[in-house]
């Protein structure tokens, strides 16, 4: 059909990602955006909770994150990884249990005054739309003391974000979709629906 | 007070999704304002969401740059014959051979180029490859259902594959899931990302299934439902369906230079 000058582009819906990806979106290594052997290689993992804090099973767990001194990564390879180029791309399912591991390195912040983080992005069956948070970093006390975004969370609620440094080169980040300690989850197009 | 999904009818279901939409309607009319585009989260027709939806509102954030890109993919990591599920086994799936084709745009109808386009689908009659399908219907050893795509200069994809069948879940008694493919997508910034699932016109389950009708803007509803196109029609192989699909972001979209080329 012709377009008219007028014809307006609208937004397609989304719907649930739904039970049955686990055959389909899960790719060789996705959980592994620097290998564990790469001399910078941190691990970011924890678990989805639902609200009546059971673990949930059937979600998959999207990060994306600049590199190391915070510029974004244009390399190919986010889904056929060969091993040594680090994208900045990873996706994994969660286990039974709920938990999720990736494998990446630590990035850089993008701005010179704001706190790093890595962007996790949530799907599951029940949930209608994906959900964004960030994942800062614990270790970084005065750069997320200094965050301009950090700083307008409700502090009650701020912890939600940070992952917690739990062993040498690991940090835990656990992700509540309901309930007490909720994940501060976010909008970055309120604008849109003004 | 929670009815188990034996006990759940359709009709009950039926109820509350008519009861939700006239709800967000009069919320609509009352105050001026559009219909949401994407299903709430909370959504009690489906019944998983109960648990699974933010009771806080979702805080403003400015994307930073990492969220005005998407990753890079490209050829590398597709192989071209990934976009044609009727030619990953050493025989010819079971059902009615389709082609689903259409652009990948963004808010101002420009081409989303090169990125990745993920599908997956129940076969023919309703069954996916996935272990927790317990659907009784056959697998078709020549058919998993899987397929990607990086889509082209003009935002242009194409897909073929077989149509997949309805099949039933356990929400409540009697409930069927209309013909669906699962899509996935990637804008040129992150914030654009999209799972969403498309739809076969004049589906006589439409109206009766909670996941289709989270969306509770008609006009939005029917933008996940491909349409039947002649021209992409082949003789003598396969049925056409176009299906396009729009990708907004935030306003402060991050524009690689070159665009100024395409504009
Ligand atoms: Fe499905």
């Amino acid at each position: 059909m012709p377009e008219s000058p007028e014809s307006e582009f609208l937004q397609t819906p989304s719907q649930t990602v739904g039970p049955f990806f686990g055959y389909a979106l899960p790719f060789a290594g996705g959980e592994s955006v620097a290998a564990p052997w790469h001399p910078a290689a941190i691990r970011l993992h924890g678990t989805v909770f639902d609200g009546a804090g059971q673990p949930i099973p059937d979600a998959i767990v999207e990060i994306w994150h600049p590199d190391a001194d915070g510029r974004v990564i244009s390399e190919l390879g986010s889904l056929a990884r060969d091993g040594h180029t680090v994208t900045g791309f990873g996706r994994t399912p969660v286990d039974r249990r709920g938990n999720y591991d990736f494998s990446t390195i630590k990035p850089g912040a993008t701005r010179a005054d704001a706190a790093p983080y890595v962007l996790v992005t949530i799907f599951a069956r029940g949930l209608t739309h994906h959900l964004f948070t960030r994942a800062y970093f614990g270790d970084e006390v005065d750069r997320n003391a200094s965050d301009a975004f950090l700083d307008g969370v409700d502090p009650s609620r701020r912890p939600t974000l940070i992952a917690t440094f739990d062993a040498p080169h690991s940090y835990r980040f656990d992700i509540r979709l309901q309930g007490d300690d909720e994940t501060v989850f976010l909008d970055f197009d309120a604008e849109s629906h003004d | 007070m929670t009815i188990p999904a034996e006990q759940l009818t359709q009709e009950m279901v039926s109820a509350e999704i008519e009861q939700i939409h006239a709800e967000h309607g009069e919320w609509a009319r009352a105050g001026g304002r559009p219909l949401p585009v994407h299903p709430p989260r909370d959504f009690l027709p489906y019944r998983s969401t109960a648990l699974r939806h933010p009771t806080h509102e979702l805080v403003r954030a400015d994307p930073e740059e990492i969220e005005l890109a998407s990753p890079a993919f490209g050829h590398t990591d597709v192989a071209a014959e990934e976009s044609d599920l009727t030619i990953q086994h050493t025989g010819e799936p079971l059902g009615e051979r389709i082609i689903v084709t259409g652009r990948v745009l963004d808010g101002d109808g420009r081409p989303v180029r090169n990125q990745l386009v993920e599908i997956w689908q129940a076969n023919a009659s309703g069954r996916y490859v996935h272990k927790r399908d317990q659907h009784p219907a056959p697998l078709d050893p020549n058919f998993t259902g899987v397929g990607r795509i990086i889509t082209g200069d003009d935002g242009g994809y194409s897909l073929t594959t077989i149509k997949p069948g309805a099949y039933p879940w356990k929400n409540h008694r009697n409930a069927w899931r209309p013909a669906h493919i699962h899509f996935s997508f990637f804008g040129s910034a992150f914030t654009q990302r999209l799972i969403t699932q498309m739809y076969f016109p004049g589906d006589p389950l439409f109206g009766l299934d909670p996941i289709y009708q989270s969306i509770v803007d008609p006009a939005a509803r029917e933008r996940l439902v491909a349409r039947y196109d002649h021209d992409v029609s082949r003789p003598e192989w396969a049925i056409g369906y176009r299906w396009d699909v729009v990708l907004t972001g935030p306003k402060s979209t991050w524009m690689e230079p070159e665009d100024a080329d395409h504009a």
